[in-house]
């Protein structure tokens, strides 16, 4: 009797679970639905079902007929570089910061996590100005810098949390053993403290590839606007079709869906170690 | 060891690079922002000293602001009393140990990674007035004519960007909170059970109170959030209409880079930095006070 109480309770508890998982996942299947169905269905004919035509050659005309394909890859390059250089550079504050010895080492860590705190729009306005001044407004790199200074911050949180929790001992058996710090900082700690890289790495990753606000203020070329951004503005340049928005919005998602699929079990297992308890 | 770890070069080295670039790109950006809050502004012109009048214009004679800080609240309201006790149940409830916990854990931090751009247009189709799926759903349950304009009525527009914004993250905070849950140590719950407490005593006595810093951290994360939101809104409303859905951003930014006011609108975007740093310390000293009596206990 009470087993079978207990499974009853299981299963009522399960299928809770189950819908409030359909909802989160919703979003994927409604967007490619979206993204091949024409706008009579779109717009009332066949709000939620499967296409009545599966039409893919929307994504054909995304990739070969409209400029999603150069706002990808420019999205590849900011994601990229500011993924690699924020990670580098952070990781290196993160270890000075926790395993070396110096006075201010406290205040500078402060300084980061206020920077987490907050919001980065309020420094819009001077950085339009002092980019362009600077006459890299409009560019990559006039891009690429802030959101490098923005990933830096949870970044050096996230691997610091990390190297406190690395036994002095590790490092002592280094140095004994004749490494330099360079060696035992690439060698030895970087791989003990990966699966925060991994997590931080899809945080800067998701922030950068998701921007909007700065993407949309500092960039007004279209050659180096952002898939996000590029998309965006479809939205008003071809209202009257949808299908191929979709297939844009598509696009955007996937390499974001796939990072995160890819990257999830690293980044929640460093999250349950703590990394983000702040 | 020791001595390479106190060198001041390798220190240098590795902190200095990483330190700059923040400083140059954000920290300093910031600063001038408030500099900019105090003066007459408009880019081209001259600046002229005018001390606090822009922040004492943002309450005297800004019709807007006020409304737009209101919204925020009801934001924030809406995260800390409907997103938080959400992802904390779900939280509590896959950290208990169901079937396919796992797969619940990464499906449900799905939204989070997908751009607002896409979850602004999935809810914009939903909330559509005339084949959204609200709508379709509601005629489906006998309002055979019902049109309601979510979007384009004053005082719905605001809240049809609230449910995406609560929406997407309740899984960023059900991770942090399962983490949290995660973390603690067995032992408690072993004594718990040996003295025969039940499961709410469980929760109330054991779980929440050494939960409570990871608590103040979503907390903190969901208000300075809310206050800080600007995506939904500029893509789902764009803070109509008649600016009723407007938000401290929205404005910051409709004020700075459409209007040129660069005084005004930095002074607008510095209210927002204070207002942040504000209710984190004010939350941390909260949760300082409820963690004492917890300890004295």
């Amino acid at each position: 009797m009470k087993a079978q109480k207990v499974n009853v309770k299981k299963g009522i508890l399960t299928s809770i679970l189950s819908l409030i998982a359909l909802t989160q996942l919703f979003p994927l299947y409604w967007l490619l639905m979206f993204s091949l169905k024409d706008n009579v269905e779109i717009s009332g004919a066949n709000i939620l079902g499967f296409p009545r035509v599966w039409r893919w050659e929307h994504y054909v005309r995304a990739l070969t007929d409209s400029d999603i394909p150069r706002y990808f890859i420019n999205s590849v390059i900011y994601s990229s570089v500011t993924v690699i250089l924020s990670g580098l550079l952070a990781a290196m504050a993160g270890y000075g910061i926790t395993r070396m010895k110096w006075k201010l080492k406290g205040a500078v860590f402060g300084i980061f996590v206020l920077g987490i705190m907050v919001p980065t729009h309020a420094a819009l306005l001077p950085l339009f100005q002092v980019l362009d001044f600077l006459g890299l407004k409009g560019g990559y790199l006039g891009l690429v810098l802030p959101y490098i200074a923005f990933a830096i911050p949870m970044s050096v949180m996230i691997l610091s949390s990390f190297y406190t929790a690395i036994p002095r001992e590790i490092e002592e058996a280094a140095y004994i053993d004749g490494c330099g710090i360079m060696k035992t900082f690439v060698a030895i700690i970087l791989p003990i403290v990966k699966p925060a890289i991994a997590t931080s790495s899809i945080f800067a990753f998701l922030g950068t590839w998701n921007e909007l606000l700065f993407a949309n203020t500092l960039i007004d070329n279209g050659l180096y606007k952002t898939l996000t951004v590029g998309i965006m503005s479809f939205a008003g340049q071809y209202s009257t079709e949808w299908g191929l928005i979709g297939a844009g919005m598509v696009i955007a998602t996937v390499p974001t869906i796939i990072i995160y699929f890819m990257l999830s079990n690293q980044v929640q297992q460093s999250i349950i170690a703590g990394a983000i308890k702040g | 060891m020791d001595k390479v770890l106190s060198s001041k070069r390798y220190i240098a080295l590795f902190v200095v690079p990483a330190f700059l670039i923040f400083i140059a790109f954000a920290i300093i950006p910031l600063i001038v922002t408030g500099v900019y809050s105090f003066f007459e502004y408009d880019g081209a012109g001259e600046k002229i000293f005018i001390g606090f009048q822009n922040y004492i214009d943002l309450f005297v004679k800004d019709e807007y602001f006020i409304k737009a800080l209101l919204n925020t609240l009801i934001l924030a309201g809406a995260s800390i009393l409907i997103q938080l006790p959400i992802s904390l149940t779900i939280a509590l409830i896959l950290a208990k140990g169901v079937k396919g916990e796992k797969f619940f854990r990464t499906v449900y931090f799905v939204p989070v990674v997908i751009s607002s751009m896409v979850i602004g247009q999935l809810w914009l189709k939903v909330f559509n007035s005339q084949y959204g799926l609200l709508n379709v759903v509601i005629r489906f349950f006998g309002a055979k004519d019902f049109e309601y304009s979510w979007l384009s009525n004053e005082s719905t527009a605001f809240l049809t960007t609230v449910v995406p914004s609560v929406w997407q993250y309740i899984g960023y905070h059900m991770l942090i909170l399962y983490a949290g849950i995660k973390s603690i140590s067995s032992d408690y719950y072993e004594a718990a059970q040996i003295d025969g407490a039940n499961n709410f005593q469980v929760a109330s006595k054991i779980t929440m109170p050494l939960l409570a810093p990871v608590i103040k951290t979503c907390t903190v994360f969901a208000l300075v959030g809310s206050l800080r939101a600007f995506d939904l809104v500029y893509i789902m409303t764009g803070g109509g209409p008649n600016r009723a859905s407007e938000v401290p951003a929205t404005l910051m930014y409709n004020n700075l880079f459409r209007r040129g006011l660069y005084g005004y609108g930095s002074a607008q975007a510095f209210f927002i930095v204070i207002e942040c740093i504000v209710v984190s310390i004010i939350v941390n000293r909260i949760f300082k006070k409820s963690e004492n009596n917890a300890s004295a206990i």
